[in-house]
């Protein structure tokens, strides 16, 4: 049987693509913005772009918050992407005053080093560096690059989370891990093989 | 760090995709599932396609087939062309496009350039300004589906585009387009001084030279449409992107 990936409906988010990708991997992605669909699912894909208070607030008028929270309590497989990663964190410079997730401890900064000469957002495939032992990651290739398009990063508190990190003005977490909660900055379902390579242990990964 | 991304841009016109010079004669270049399949496996850095016509007809995007180019593109795919409300926004989002790019539905009024950053975020807004040589010097923003130039002053346009939540700009020479005879790099240099936000400059590349001649004005990205499409002196249409290890050698992987 295909591995069942919800990958979570709540109004913000190219899902599409992960969708497509996932189908390419020969995983079953199932676009759901039904709170028992989420509760249940054993593997969950938290998409997500645009700005952190507006995916909050969708996330919480979709009554989605403590179902996706509940089965990651549960031990579900919880990847966040993009935007998705980001709402992981307690919260978000971005929307001040706006509640995260709180899964993970830290806070969502904007980038500052448009005094280095770097511009904002952050766009396009960059050089990740995985850390030790992180599940989603192929330690044996000696370049792993990814697509990345974001204004703002996370700032981990726990850095027993950090799975990877990146360079863009100085060093960033660009992943965390933290039990079965995954969580990516970059876009693996728009990264070619890397992409491939990162949601394909995700699906993977034995419940 | 980050290298400067090369970006094949891809016009569509009806179903097909097509080649212009100056803007003009549209010539078919091929199928775009198969082009996108090509450009998977090339793993090319980004793509951008842009229907010349939606605007022109006044007319809503093809959501269909952009649908179809999102299912078969593993890579970041911007999107431009008849997005005049936010919920066209919304059906492209939702399709897999990952960024979209507005030219006629921002100029007047930014205001859907700011609806889409609110909702969507800045990186997911690109702004896009073709830009034409005056007789008088200097360059005047030029509409591409009103076929003029318009009287207000581009550099205006771009940092307003900026202030209302443009996550990036592309720049096209209007005169360079489809002649593969080298970027206007005087522009490149005025545009990227001007913004703090990502530039993706084209128009005119014929070699990975010229591309180079682009970043080192100031591009974070060169888009380039006849140079992947076409191949030898009379034009034979043939898909190419350059290899991961020529763009490193060529631009290196420590520009932004």
């Amino acid at each position: 049987m295909k591995e069942q990936v919800v990958i979570v409906n709540y109004g913000v988010g190219n899902i599409a693509s992960v969708v497509n990708m996932l189908r390419y991997i020969g995983a079953e992605g199932v676009y759901s913005g039904d709170a028992d669909a989420v509760l249940n699912a054993r593997k969950i894909i938290l998409p997500g772009i645009g700005a952190f208070g507006a995916g909050m607030d969708a996330l919480r008028a979709q009554g989605l918050e403590a179902p996706l929270k509940e089965a990651a309590a549960r031990g579900a497989h919880v990847l966040g992407i993009c935007l998705g990663f980001q709402m992981l964190f307690s919260e978000s410079e971005e929307s001040p005053g706006v509640k995260g997730l709180g899964l993970i401890d830290g806070v969502v900064r904007r980038f500052q080093c448009e005094g280095q000469g770097l511009r904002v957002p952050h766009v396009g495939w960059n050089r990740v560096k995985p850390c030790q032992g992180a599940t989603l990651f192929d330690h044996e290739r000696d370049e792993l690059r990814y697509y990345f398009v974001h204004s703002y990063y996370a700032d981990c508190a726990n850095e027993n989370a950090v799975a990877a990190t990146c360079d863009y003005g100085h060093d960033f977490v660009c992943s965390v891990e933290q039990n079965r909660l995954f969580g990516t900055q970059f876009h693996p379902e728009k990264s070619h093989r890397f992409g491939i390579d990162t949601l394909t242990r995700f699906v993977g990964l034995p419940c | 760090m980050l290298r400067s991304r090369v970006i094949p841009c891809l016009l569509l016109r009806g179903e097909g995709l097509v080649k212009t010079v100056g803007f003009k004669a549209p010539k078919y270049v091929g199928d775009p599932i198969n082009t996108i399949k090509i450009f998977n496996e090339k793993e090319v850095d980004e793509v951008m396609l842009a229907d010349i016509e939606a605007s022109k007809q006044g007319r809503e995007p093809n959501y269909r087939k952009i649908e179809e180019v999102a299912s078969e593109c593993f890579m970041p795919l911007c999107y431009g062309g008849g997005i005049r409300d936010i919920s066209h926004a919304d059906r492209l989002f939702a399709s897999g496009v990952e960024k979209i790019s507005l030219q006629t539905g921002a100029f007047g009024s930014l205001d859907l350039v700011e609806k889409i950053a609110t909702k969507y975020g800045s990186s997911s807004v690109v702004v896009s300004a073709d830009l034409k040589k005056s007789w008088m010097g200097g360059y005047r923003l030029y509409s591409a589906a009103g076929h003029r130039k318009l009287p207000k002053r581009w550099q205006a346009f771009l940092k307003d585009a900026v202030s209302a939540g443009a996550g990036e700009i592309f720049l096209n020479a209007v005169d360079r387009d489809g002649t593969m005879a080298g970027m206007d790099c005087a522009m490149i240099r005025e545009a990227a001084a001007l913004v703090s936000v990502p530039l993706i400059a084209c128009g005119g590349v014929g070699s990975l030279d010229d591309i180079k001649a682009g970043v080192d004005a100031g591009a974070s990205a060169v888009g380039a449409g006849a140079f992947f499409v076409y191949q030898g002196p009379h034009r034979a249409v043939l898909i190419s992107y350059p290899k991961y290890q020529q763009l490193v050698a060529l631009l290196g992987s420590d520009s932004a």
